[in-house]
């Protein structure tokens, strides 16, 4: 599509005001981020140095670790100098052994000072610095693979989802999905695993409407995919999620197995999960910072917003978070080719021309953001058990994705809000997608709304409204000395929860950085 | 009422449409076995429309028959709707009149239960198939603790909140989760509170029958498709209208 011009009329300087705004909106969140640590972003660096496993009771070492250290000296320092002093000072042979005794109750940490210091932070950084090469291999591993075996055939990639909660189990389920014509498996969480403060360990068997994110169960779906992809001659991607109040870890953890895509989005947890909104934005940071470095392309959340409220009033807040997200996507180093930023085909099919309005939604946001791949999502709320319309609602969805070139199609199934899908209905849901890829693929190259019509005259409005939101939020000052953007949080602006910045789960595990903070991960993430 | 059948195009024709998966790879063993079945289930004659192979091993049917069997609908249970429906302008007035104060409304999704979008349904001002939730209620006082609230933090927020009605929603039903998480709701509400100070307790999902309110131990349940007004007619209903009878109780 030619960039030159505006399909949708749009003014140049529009588009570069509402970046500006969300700049200046994001740009001291960031501050906030790099001033402070989390107990997640400690325990992701003790990972990325290689402590895994976890006591008999599934307590993770990292957790236990981080716990001992913490009590002893605090969070503010990070963990890595009074670790890494412990072991210079021969208090254990290595990571496991040191949590081992420190769970005990048989090692006092302290923080080093001096030469100390230094010896702690060079052994930190050649441990941690081990685990970061790991992730560049597994990258360039991909990227050979990708080479030898080849790439998925066509934009957009197809999209599928796995959810039996069993890992052995979902093995078999996503190699089918994947010679049914995915490109893409996602295996949903467990319910509730975005409020655990740990990851949980090993292979496991048993989740609620999701399997849980491990280590070893991202391992084993990756080495099955590995397999599959020889077989089909097309690299299929894992997808998995870094949110919650362990996105630093999972991402740690997604980078060291090679996981391809990671639904990352910078203010769903706080607010449809109640996490504390620093909390959020300081892991959210240092996870973006691995997700760049280990080549994974993340997806937000924006189709989240249009689930609760109403997708044709909240379609500017799709736009203003997309401006946010992608601002803090590019200040944590990921790349345009990186940003799979979400919306959603949500309109009250009721609504009239509620396709149009839907299309002016999607072209708006091709438009803002021409190189990266967009992930677009399917009907949810009025998917009513009514499969027979569904169906038919599906097809629409999948020709505005045709129409608008998205880079990743979550593929809609007819038995939505039903049952988790049935190999029939996954076989009906990829027949739809292929033949409206097969009759309209390329009908946007005939396309091209009026210029004064009803679709872009509305996508312009959209991007008004979200330059208008953009600025009420940049001139919030309803927490004096808070960053505007935590203000509009605590005042209800998006999805109506209010979230304050004081409140929320996940606060106890934040704390603000001294000035001998040392992390050897931020540290070599940053350097590039 | 009479016997009925189901209906295609003609009275009496019986006429029903089946789709379902076998695992078996397509042929012309495969549709008569999806033949077999529809006899089966008592389609006679069965056409076997469509046959697709899905996957390795696994074919897809749609079925079209005639089902030889009869229902009564004389004979069907339900729990039909036992209090009227008011609109939010009468439902505030009955708030007003009987408790002379703001009726308080504590919601959310107990368990693991991460899935806000049916109790937002019914609290959230926003509302659902055309009609306001609950916080629209100018004479309700609605506490929303969203999701993932364990059994006791409801407890507490219902003591401190001096609840007159909780709401639970359950949308996860893996290992029948809802019905458990349900019980154990109840039960604790019945261990922290006398029984004639314990709030209304009233909880909804896709997948609850609404006949299994006594076997919860719950008020009351919704089901699929329940509207934001009905709830709040059936609260108002029974916090501001006459306690009901021994003989109600009973029935």
């Amino acid at each position: 599509m030619a960039r030159t011009t505006s399909a949708l009329g749009i003014d140049r300087a529009d588009v570069r005001r509402a970046r500006t705004l969300a700049r200046q909106v994001g740009k001291p969140i960031v501050d906030l981020a790099q001033h402070h640590t989390t107990v997640s972003v400690e325990r992701a660096t003790l990972r990325l140095a290689g402590l895994g496993g976890a006591d008999p009771d599934g307590t993770p070492w990292v957790n236990r670790l981080a716990d001992v250290v913490r009590a002893d000296v605090g969070l503010e320092h990070g963990v890595s100098l009074p670790v890494w002093d412990a072991l210079a000072r021969g208090e254990g042979d290595d990571l496991l052994t040191l949590a081992q005794k420190a769970a005990a109750g048989s090692i006092t940490f302290r923080v080093p000072e001096g030469k100390d210091a230094k010896r702690a932070s060079a052994a930190a950084r050649k441990a941690v610095g081990a685990g970061i090469k790991q992730i560049d291999r597994q990258r360039v591993a991909r990227e050979k693979m990708i080479a030898k075996v080849g790439d998925a055939p066509s934009k957009p990639w197809i999209y599928l989802i796995v959810a039996t909660g069993d890992i052995h189990e979902d093995i078999p389920q996503a190699q089918a999905a994947a010679r049914e014509g995915a490109d893409v498996i996602a295996v949903i969480r467990s319910t509730g695993q975005s409020l655990l403060d740990f990851v949980p360990e090993g292979a496991t068997r048993e989740g609620f409407a999701g399997t849980y994110a491990t280590q070893e169960n991202f391992r084993l779906m990756r080495a099955a995919l590995d397999e599959t992809s020889r077989e089909l001659g097309r690299y299929v991607r894992l997808t998995n999620y870094a949110s919650g109040l362990c996105m630093p870890e999972i991402a740690a953890l997604a980078g060291l197995e090679r996981l391809d895509m990671m639904l990352n989005d910078s203010m769903y947890g706080i607010l449809f999960r109640d996490i504390n909104p620093i909390r959020t934005f300081v892991d959210q940071r240092f996870s973006r910072q691995v997700h760049a470095r280990a080549g994974i392309i993340i997806n937000t959340g924006e189709d989240n917003y249009l689930t609760t409220a109403d997708a044709i009033e909240a379609a500017h807040t799709v736009t203003t978070s997309q401006l946010l997200n992608e601002y803090f996507a590019k200040e944590a180093g990921l790349e345009d080719w990186q940003l799979g930023l979400g919306h959603a085909f949500e309109i009250d099919p009721e609504v009239p021309d509620s396709f149009r309005l839907e299309l002016a939604h999607a072209m708006l946001a091709r438009e803002l953001f021409p190189d990266a791949p967009l992930k677009w999502m399917p009907p949810t709320r009025h998917m009513t058990g009514d499969i027979f319309k569904g169906y038919l609602l599906d097809g629409f969805f999948n020709l505005v994705g045709a129409l608008t070139g998205q880079g990743i199609l979550l593929v809609g199934m007819m038995t939505e809000a039903v049952v988790t899908p049935w190999i029939s209905d996954r076989d009906l849901a990829l027949q739809n997608v292929r033949y409206v890829m097969n009759a309209a693929g390329k009908l946007h190259e005939d396309f091209r709304p009026a210029p004064d019509g009803f679709i872009a005259g509305r996508a312009r409005e959209v991007l008004g409204e979200a330059i208008g939101l953009l600025e009420e939020i940049k001139a919030d000052r309803s927490v004096p000395g808070e960053p505007p953007l935590l203000s509009a949080i605590a005042d209800g602006t998006f999805g109506l929860m209010k979230r304050p910045a004081d409140k929320g789960k996940g606060l106890e595990g934040v704390a603000r950085k001294a000035a001998d903070y040392y992390n050897p991960a931020t540290e070599i993430l940053e350097e590039k | 009422m009479s016997l009925i059948r189901p209906y295609g195009d003609t009275t009496g024709d019986g006429m029903v449409q089946l789709s379902f998966t076998l695992p078996i790879e397509h042929s012309k063993v495969a549709e008569g076995a999806a033949v077999q079945l529809a006899n089966k289930m008592g389609m006679d004659p069965a056409l076997v429309v469509h046959a697709k192979p899905m996957g390795e091993g696994f074919t897809f049917f749609v079925v079209y028959g005639r089902v030889n069997h009869l229902v009564d609908p004389s004979t069907v249970e339900v729990v039909e709707r036992d209090y009227p429906l008011l609109t939010p302008k009468e439902a505030n007035a009955a708030i007003k009149r009987s408790m002379r104060r703001r009726l308080v409304v504590v919601g959310g999704c107990i368990g693991t239960d991460a899935h806000t979008v049916g109790i937002d349904a019914i609290l959230n001002i926003k509302g659902f198939a055309g009609e306001k939730g609950l916080e629209y209620y100018r004479e309700l006082k609605v506490v929303n603790l969203g999701a993932q609230v364990s059994v006791p933090q409801l407890v507490e927020a219902a003591r401190e909140e001096k609840a007159d009605a909780v709401l639970v929603s359950q949308v996860v039903t893996q290992r029948d989760a809802h019905l458990l998480n349900t019980r154990e709701m109840s039960a604790a509400f019945r261990e922290a509170y006398p029984a004639a100070r314990r709030p209304l307790l009233v909880v909804g999902g896709p997948r609850f029958d609404e006949t299994m309110a006594g076997e919860l131990g719950v008020d009351r349940v919704f089901s699929r498709g329940t509207t934001p007004g009905e709830v709040a007619s059936f609260i108002v209903h029974r916090l501001t209208g006459p306690r009901p009878s021994a003989e109600e109780i009973a029935s």
